[in-house]
């Protein structure tokens, strides 16, 4: 950056940027003084201290004379803003590996619980939700962030909409994860699954994720390409409902400006309705949608082949998102709610089996010429065992819905085990592939610092998982059939307290690869550490990416 | 084959592509798979019949209820009643008999122990341990070592009424003074007769301990309940300290713990959460552990 004498003045638009910094520090300077719950009073801070640091970046821009507009192209090439996006990309690999490792805690203290310490902040109730946000919304999230600005910019061939919003985005929802997380830690919660954050974490992400749309809106709006790639689709998809959920779930109202407590509008059986509507599309939307648009970007790039086809990839989108969105009651089989809506529940998650495998055809048949690239490139390995994982996942799901099924795995350990073949195996991989894809090209690297070390993380990883879903598989199933045992005299068979005895060698199994899963991310960790301080430098000559100008 | 010669073609499958390009990506213009087609219409007429069956779509004032009209509530409550009317005719066997002829019929014998096992399961267990092993502060029912009686009659009587518990008029009940806490000894004092104790037992005692003070404390302070020899009473609940057997732990520090602060456990009076004939196949259950008398 060139150091010029003189300061700019501070534009129209950083202006507006830095008195909404300031109206947030006062704000919450003004609750925390009169919070009545000393972690109320701590989060209020955290939002002050984060408006103060926002006003002093925007006016430091100006002093440094950054251009107040950078240019859309340079020499005829977009002149893309990644700058977010390398943010993100590092916040994805910091929280995957931090969720991870909380999740091997929490699986251990269910294997022993003298591990929760009694110690308030580390029980498995304040870390369960502490390792479940952060692994979705923490590392998936940025995760999302990243691969979208990155892939809505080169699919456009546009530079990122606004200047600073894009960078309000990326930071903005992490100081919402920060918020969340220590809230768990605190006790700060409303108790709903996926949704515990209270009304002013809520407040915070709804103003964020209207700034997500927009800028991703008015970027598909700039396009220079004549069509909306798949990807874009499902990107938008995901943005649009997930903030239709979070609306939806956390239609609170709180107790006091000056407390963290809420209370839901809905009641009864319609709470439980409305939170799993938003459970099952917050994987819907967030975990399937979301990531299939990475998948739809990385997997042909990486394969440098075309997609399978594009008839497939219409017709599945459209039948994913309107089928999906109607099978959230099959998390209350055999409940209050009514029958008519469980069957509704049931037979939607049905009719989605297809919609979900149109995305896994596509993303293996896209291999087709080019599946001999699966021996050399780990990277790839990794992509296509996602997309393997999830229509894996995405058939065992509407298996589970059947309600027959359901009342043998309801309540089990079966659950979790489906979840984590769709989390590690999809979200996860998928995840990873992208990560390894994207390091080298946003910082100019040849490639990655070690492709070896790649391989040992697939394998590391691909054996925890392995470990960890077949231990889940058994313990679930065995604990539903033990739960409904009779004896011949009409006596249950078991005892609740011997389910969970008979259960303990396989939580011990899953630990054991968590814990793989959690040497597999540390690996990734390094080698993504080592590409960007020692990689190989791209030559520029050869590079094919514009070069980045920093916006930060 | 139109016949398009400008269409763009991937050189490997053959299949035209769409014609568009982003970023270097190209899309095949592959039709739907066949059998992809044919298993989404499957689950859609199958979802089609399912409606028909069973309750469905919502209206205004109801919802679809089925050809069947399947109900999972009436379904639950069917289940529950043919459980509930076995249940009920075994029961009436064993509500008639008196508790000491159950042993005598092997049938009422084996149905006890059926019932008293999975009640203990899921009302015991949690404090007593699966095995009745019990831990510290939870008497192993296993042993024949009882603080209020280990015949029939009396595990019984602890069944219904519990101890110390707060709900029941007839529960057992006695209370250990407080010695250390309440001023009653002093500390050195406490250690003395906790080493009394330890000794009564056959544990080694620490070094400069007076013997005879400890006696002279414990027939002062102990006894009464106790016993002079420390056998206990069961009609007080008061253990025996001349066995290796000890609810709270026989170390020195333990004792000294004990005898300061004193102990109350606490069992609930099951006969307001159990009916009579589950308590009565409890009874029976816990006699037979291993340690009834």
């Amino acid at each position: 950056m060139s150091i010029q004498n003189g300061y700019r003045s501070m534009s129209a638009n950083e202006v507006a940027w830095a008195i909404a910094a300031v109206a947030l520090t006062l704000l919450t300077l003004f609750i925390a003084s009169k919070a009545t719950d000393p972690g109320y009073a701590f989060h209020m801070y955290v939002f002050a201290l984060a408006g103060l640091a926002s006003v002093i970046v925007i006016a430091k821009r100006a002093a440094a004379n950054v251009p107040v507009n950078p240019p859309q192209e340079i020499d005829g090439k977009p002149n893309y803003n990644m700058g977010p996006v390398k943010f993100a990309t590092i916040a994805s690999v910091f929280w995957g590996v931090a969720g991870f490792l909380v999740g091997l805690i929490i699986a251990l203290q269910l294997a022993y619980p003298v591990l929760n310490f009694d110690f308030a902040w580390i029980q498995f109730g304040r870390l369960r939700p502490l390792h479940t946000s952060a692994v979705i919304f923490a590392f998936g999230g940025n995760v999302l962030l990243a691969t979208s600005f990155y892939v809505v910019q080169r699919t456009c061939h546009a530079r990122l909409a606004g200047d600073i919003a894009p960078w309000f985005v990326v930071l903005g929802y992490n100081l919402f994860i920060v918020v969340a997380g220590t809230g768990y830690l605190l006790g700060i919660t409303q108790g709903k699954e996926y949704a515990e954050p209270e009304w002013y974490a809520d407040l915070w992400l709804t103003i964020v994720w209207v700034a997500y749309l927009l800028v991703f809106l008015v970027t598909l709006w700039k396009r220079k390409e004549p069509h909306i790639y798949v990807a874009n689709w499902f990107t938008l998809a995901f943005i649009v409902t997930i903030a239709v959920l979070h609306l939806g779930n956390n239609a609170t109202i709180p107790v006091s400006i000056f407390s963290p407590k809420s209370y839901i509008v809905w009641s009864g059986v319609q709470d439980a309705m409305f939170q799993w509507w938003y459970g099952h599309n917050a994987v819907g939307f967030f975990l399937t949608a979301g990531f299939l648009a990475i998948m739809y970007y990385f997997v042909p790039k990486r394969a440098n082949r075309p997609v399978y086809s594009y008839r497939l990839s219409i017709i599945h989108f459209w039948a994913l998102i309107f089928l999906y969105i109607w099978a959230g009651p099959h998390h209350l089989h055999y409940t209050a709610l009514p029958d008519w809506a469980q069957t509704l529940g049931m037979t939607f998650s049905i009719m989605l089996w297809m919609p979900s495998w149109g995305g896994m055809i596509n993303g293996l048949m896209t291999l087709s010429g080019a599946w001999d690239k699966l021996r050399t490139d780990p990277v790839l390995r990794m992509l296509v065992v996602s997309v393997a994982f999830y229509g894996m996942s995405t058939f065992e799901g509407p298996m589970m819905s059947i309600k027959a099924v359901n009342s043998l795995s309801h309540y089990t350990d079966w659950t979790v085990g489906h979840v984590h073949s769709g989390a590690l195996g999809w979200v996860g991989f998928v995840s990873f592939g992208a990560i390894y894809c994207l390091v080298p090209w946003l910082w100019n690297k040849k490639g990655l610092w070690s492709d070896k070390l790649v391989n040992w993380h697939f394998w590391i990883a691909t054996l925890g998982i392995v470990l960890y879903i077949s231990a889940m598989w058994v313990a679930g199933i065995m604990q539903g059939l033990m739960w409904r045992a009779y004896t011949s005299l009409g006596f249950l068979e078991y005892s609740f307290i011997e389910t969970v005895d008979a259960m303990h060698p396989f939580y011990v199994i899953r630990a054991l690869g968590g814990a793989m899963f959690v040497v597999g991310s540390l690996i990734m960790a390094f080698n993504i550490y080592k590409t960007i301080v020692s990689g190989e430098a791209e030559e520029p000559a050869k590079a094919a990416r514009p070069a980045l100008v920093p916006a930060e | 084959m139109a016949g398009h010669t400008t269409e763009d073609r991937d050189h490997i499958t053959g299949t035209a592509t769409t014609g568009h390009e982003w970023d270097g990506i190209k899309e095949l213009n592959t039709p739907l798979p066949r059998w992809w087609v044919n298993i989404f219409y499957a689950t859609i007429l199958w979802s089609f019949g399912y409606w028909v069956v069973y309750p469905s779509w919502p209206l205004v004032s109801s919802h679809l209820t089925g050809v069947i009209a399947y109900s999972s509530r009436a379904e639950v409550a069917v289940e529950l009643d043919a459980l509930k009317a076995k249940r009920a005719a075994q029961a009436a066997d064993l509500g008639k008999v008196e508790l000491a002829a159950i042993k005598s019929d092997p049938k009422l014998l084996s149905l006890a122990m059926a019932q008293g096992k999975a009640a203990f399961g899921d009302n015991c267990a949690p404090c007593h341990g699966l095995g009745g092993a019990g831990s510290k502060g939870y008497p192993n029912l296993n042993d024949d070592d009882w603080l209020w009686g280990g015949s029939l009659g009396e595990i019984h009587t602890t069944l219904q009424n519990g101890i110390r518990s707060s709900n029941d008029d007839k529960t057992r009940i006695s209370a250990m003074p407080a010695f250390g806490r309440d001023g009653i000894l002093k500390k050195d004092e406490v250690r003395t007769v906790a080493n009394f104790v330890r000794a009564l037992s056959g544990q080694p005692v620490e070094a400069g301990y007076n013997a005879a003070a400890g006696a002279k404390l414990f027939a002062d302070n102990c006894a009464a309940c106790h016993g002079d020899k420390g056998l206990g009473n069961k009609e007080l609940g008061s253990p025996n300290l001349a066995d290796a057997i000890t609810l709270y732990g026989s170390g020195i520090e333990d004792i000294v713990e004990t005898v300061t602060n004193a102990r109350a456990g606490v069992m609930p009076a099951w006969n307001a959460r159990l009916d009579a004939v589950t308590i009565k196949s409890l009874a029976v259950y816990v006699h037979s552990l291993g340690g009834g008398k």
